[in-house]
C-alpha cells in the first residue's frame, strides 16, 4: 500500500529523487566537527521565526497609534502571548549567534573558495536580508529604541550625495518616522523579506549540494571515489548520519534557547533594550542609544569616523568586503589547519576586533571609547588588506589527500 | 517563401524586440509601486504652523514644541551666552552660517535668530537624526573644560554651540536647522511660516 502510493507519487513528482539527492544519497565528508552544527541550526531558527511570527501577526496591530499597546496586549492578555513573543525575540538573537558562528566556520575552513564562491555569495545575501529583516522587525514594537534606531539607520541613506534626502523621504513615506513607515516595514518584515530569505536559503542549499560540502581539512572528497560505486570514499550519506548528529546539536541548542527564553528574555537589556519598554516619543531621544547587539560592530565603525559620508561608507565597506572574500583570499589551501601562522594570527585578530567593536558600540561615547573604536576599526579592515597581500605566496603546510580523523 | 531554412537572424531580432518591449512595460508597471512609497497627500498636508507663547520662558531655559512631528526648541539666551558666541569661531565648521539651507535669510546672522536672545531650532541632529541634549552648563566633566554650553548629541557625540552651530571634528556635517518662524506679537512665535516683512 505505502509502496504503491510512493510509486504513484514518484510517477507524478520527483519525491524519492529529491529525497535521495539531498538526504539519503547526498554524501557529506565524514569528518564534520562541532562547527558544522550551525547551518542546520540556522535553518531550524528560520522555521521557529516563521511559525512564531505567524502567530504574533494574529494579535499585533501595525498602526502608529496602537502598535505599542498591542505588543503589551500580547504580553499580558493573549494566552501564552508572552511566550510566543519571547520565542520570536529570542529567535532573533539566536539567529545571529548561529549565523555568525556559521560564517566564522566558513572563514576558518575556506568554505568560500573555488568552487564554492556562489554558496558564499548566496550566504552573504542571506545575511544582508537577515539584517534588513531584523531591523524592520525591531521597529514594530514602536518603543523608543524602535523609533530612534530606525531614525538613525534610515538617516544613513541621507549621507548619499545628491539623492540622499529624497531617498530617506521615500523610505519613510513621511517627513519623519511615522505610521506610514511602520506600516510598510511591517509589510516587508512579514511578507517580502521572508520570501526573499526562503528563496536565498533554497539557492544556498542547492549550490552546496551541487558542488558538495567542504570540511575541516579543506580537501575535496570527490577526488577520491570508489571505482565501482562512484561514491566518495570519505563521504557518508547525510541521512541518517548527519541528520542524527544534527539532532544532538538541536537538543543542546534548544536547552540554551529555552534558558534564555524563560529566564533572561531581555538578555540584560542586550536582546530587548530597556528603553524599548517606553512608547516612542518623536520629541526625545533616549540618553544612551545603541543598536541591538548583532549590529554593534558595524555601528562602532560608524561612530569611529568623525565625518558623515565617510562613516556611512566605512560601515558599508565593513559588510561589502566580506562578499569579496573568495577573491581577496588568493591562497589555494582552504583550511586554517594547513595555513601559515600569519593567516591564523590575522583571522584571530579579525575575530577579536569584531567582538571588541561590538562591545565598544554599547558604551557611552567618551574620548577613550572613540579612540579604541578607531584602533579596532583599523584592525578590522587590515584583516582584508593583510590577507590580500600575504595570501598570494603563503607558506602553507602540505595538505593531505584524504580527510583526517 | 522557403520551407526548409530557418531565418535565425529574424528569430533573434523578434526575440530581442519582444524582450525589450517587455522590459519597458515592466519598467512602467514598477512606477506606481515605487511612487506609492512617497509621502501621501495626507502626510503632505499635515504639519500646520504652530503658535507658541514664550511669555513665561525664563533666561537659560528651553521650551520644546512639536512641529511637523519634529521637536522645535525655543531658548532664551543670556547676555553672557550671546557674548560667548563671538569667541567660538575657530572651533566651528560654519561660524557665519554660510550654508543657506540651514536657516532662513533672517536668521543668517551672529546669533542665528530674529531677536538676539531668542533662539528657535529644529531639535534634530544633522548627522543621523537623533535629538541632541540641551547642555547649557559651562565646562562639565563629561564634555570638557572648553565647553561653553550648547547641544550634545548622545547618539554619535556631535556638538553644537548655543546658536546651533556645529563644532569641527564631529560627525554632524552642518549647523542645526532654524525653522521658518516669525513674531506674531511680542511674546508669541509662529513656527512654520516666514511671515511678512522680516
Amino acid at each position: 500500500m505505502g509502496k504503491s502510493l510512493l510509486n504513484w507519487i514518484d510517477d507524478r513528482f520527483p519525491l524519492t529523487k529529491m529525497w535521495n539527492e539531498h538526504l539519503a544519497e547526498y554524501y557529506a565528508p565524514k569528518n564534520f566537527n562541532f562547527w558544522y552544527f550551525f547551518g542546520s541550526l540556522a535553518l531550524m531558527v528560520l522555521v521557529i521565526q516563521i511559525i512564531s511570527g505567524i502567530f504574533l501577526v494574529m494579535h499585533y496591530k501595525p498602526d502608529g497609534a496602537t502598535a505599542f499597546a498591542s505588543v503589551e496586549y500580547i504580553m499580558r492578555d493573549v494566552p501564552y502571548g508572552w511566550l510566543i513573543r519571547y520565542i520570536h525575540s529570542t529567535g532573533a538573537t539566536a539567529f545571529f549567534i548561529v549565523v555568525y558562528l556559521h560564517m566564522l566556520r566558513g572563514l576558518m575552513y575556506g568554505s568560500y573558495k573555488k568552487p564554492r564562491e556562489l554558496i558564499w555569495l548566496f550566504g552573504m545575501f542571506i545575511y544582508l536580508a537577515l539584517m534588513a529583516e531584523a531591523f524592520m522587525g525591531y521597529l514594530l514594537p514602536w518603543g523608543q529604541m524602535s523609533y530612534w534606531g530606525a531614525q538613525v539607520i534610515i538617516s544613513l541613506f541621507g549621507a548619499i550625495p545628491v539623492i540622499g534626502d529624497d531617498l530617506t523621504l521615500w523610505i519613510r513615506g513621511d517627513f519623519v518616522i511615522s505610521d506610514a513607515t511602520l506600516n510598510r516595514f511591517f509589510s516587508l518584515h512579514v511578507i517580502a523579506l521572508p520570501l526573499v530569505l526562503l528563496f536565498l536559503v533554497v539557492a544556498h542549499i542547492l549550490a552546496l549540494h551541487e558542488v558538495g560540502s567542504n570540511n575541516p581539512d579543506g580537501v575535496e572528497i570527490k577526488k577520491n571515489k570508489d571505482p565501482v560505486t562512484h561514491i566518495p570514499l570519505d563521504g557518508i550519506p547525510f541521512h541518517p548520519y548527519y541528520t542524527v548528529k544534527d539532532i544532538v546539536g538541536v537538543v543542546v541548542f534548544l536547552f540554551f534557547f529555552a534558558a534564555v527564553m524563560f529566564y533572561f528574555p531581555d538578555g540584560g537589556g542586550y536582546f530587548l533594550e530597556h528603553a524599548n519598554f517606553i512608547a516612542s516619543d518623536p520629541l526625545k531621544t533616549p540618553e544612551h542609544i545603541a543598536p541591538v547587539w548583532y549590529f554593534t560592530p558595524f555601528y562602532a565603525i560608524l561612530r569611529a569616523v568623525p565625518d558623515k559620508l565617510m562613516g556611512v561608507g566605512a560601515m558599508g565597506a565593513a559588510i561589502v568586503l566580506l562578499f569579496f572574500m573568495p577573491w581577496i583570499d588568493r591562497c589555494k589551501v582552504k583550511s586554517v589547519r594547513y595555513r601559515s601562522g600569519i593567516y591564523k594570527a590575522n583571522l584571530g585578530m579579525f575575530v577579536v576586533s569584531f567582538v571588541v567593536l561590538g562591545w565598544l558600540a554599547m558604551q557611552p561615547v567618551t574620548s577613550t571609547i572613540t579612540l579604541m573604536s578607531q584602533i579596532f576599526s583599523v584592525l578590522y579592515f587590515s584583516f582584508f588588506i593583510v590577507l590580500f597581500i600575504t595570501s598570494k605566496n603563503e607558506a602553507t603546510k602540505p595538505v593531505p589527500d584524504r580527510v583526517t580523523q | 517563401m522557403s520551407t526548409d531554412a530557418v531565418d535565425k537572424g529574424k528569430r533573434r531580432f523578434l526575440t530581442l524586440a519582444t524582450t525589450v518591449v517587455g522590459a519597458v512595460g515592466a519598467g512602467f508597471v514598477a512606477v506606481p509601486f515605487l511612487a506609492s512609497w512617497m509621502p501621501s497627500e495626507r502626510a503632505k498636508n499635515a504639519g500646520a504652523p504652530v503658535e507658541v507663547d514664550i511669555s513665561k520662558l525664563e533666561e537659560g531655559r528651553m521650551l520644546t514644541v512639536e512641529w511637523q512631528s519634529k521637536p522645535v526648541w525655543i531658548i532664551k539666551r543670556s547676555a553672557k551666552t550671546l557674548s560667548d558666541l563671538k569667541t567660538m569661531d575657530d572651533q566651528l565648521r560654519d561660524p557665519d552660517s554660510e550654508n543657506v539651507d540651514q536657516q532662513p535669510p533672517y536668521a543668517q546672522n551672529e546669533t542665528r535668530s530674529r531677536k538676539p536672545e531668542t533662539l528657535v531650532l529644529v531639535g534634530i541632529c544633522t548627522h543621523l537624526g537623533c535629538s541632541p541634549t540641551y547642555r547649557p552648563d559651562i565646562a562639565p566633566a563629561d564634555l570638557g573644560a572648553d565647553w561653553n554650553g550648547g547641544f550634545f548629541c548622545p547618539c554619535h557625540s556631535s556638538r553644537f554651540d548655543m546658536a546651533g552651530r556645529v563644532y569641527t571634528g564631529v560627525p554632524a556635517p552642518t549647523n542645526l536647522v532654524v525653522p521658518p518662524h516669525y513674531y506674531v506679537s511680542e511674546n508669541a512665535i509662529l513656527v512654520g511660516q516666514d511671515g511678512g516683512a522680516a
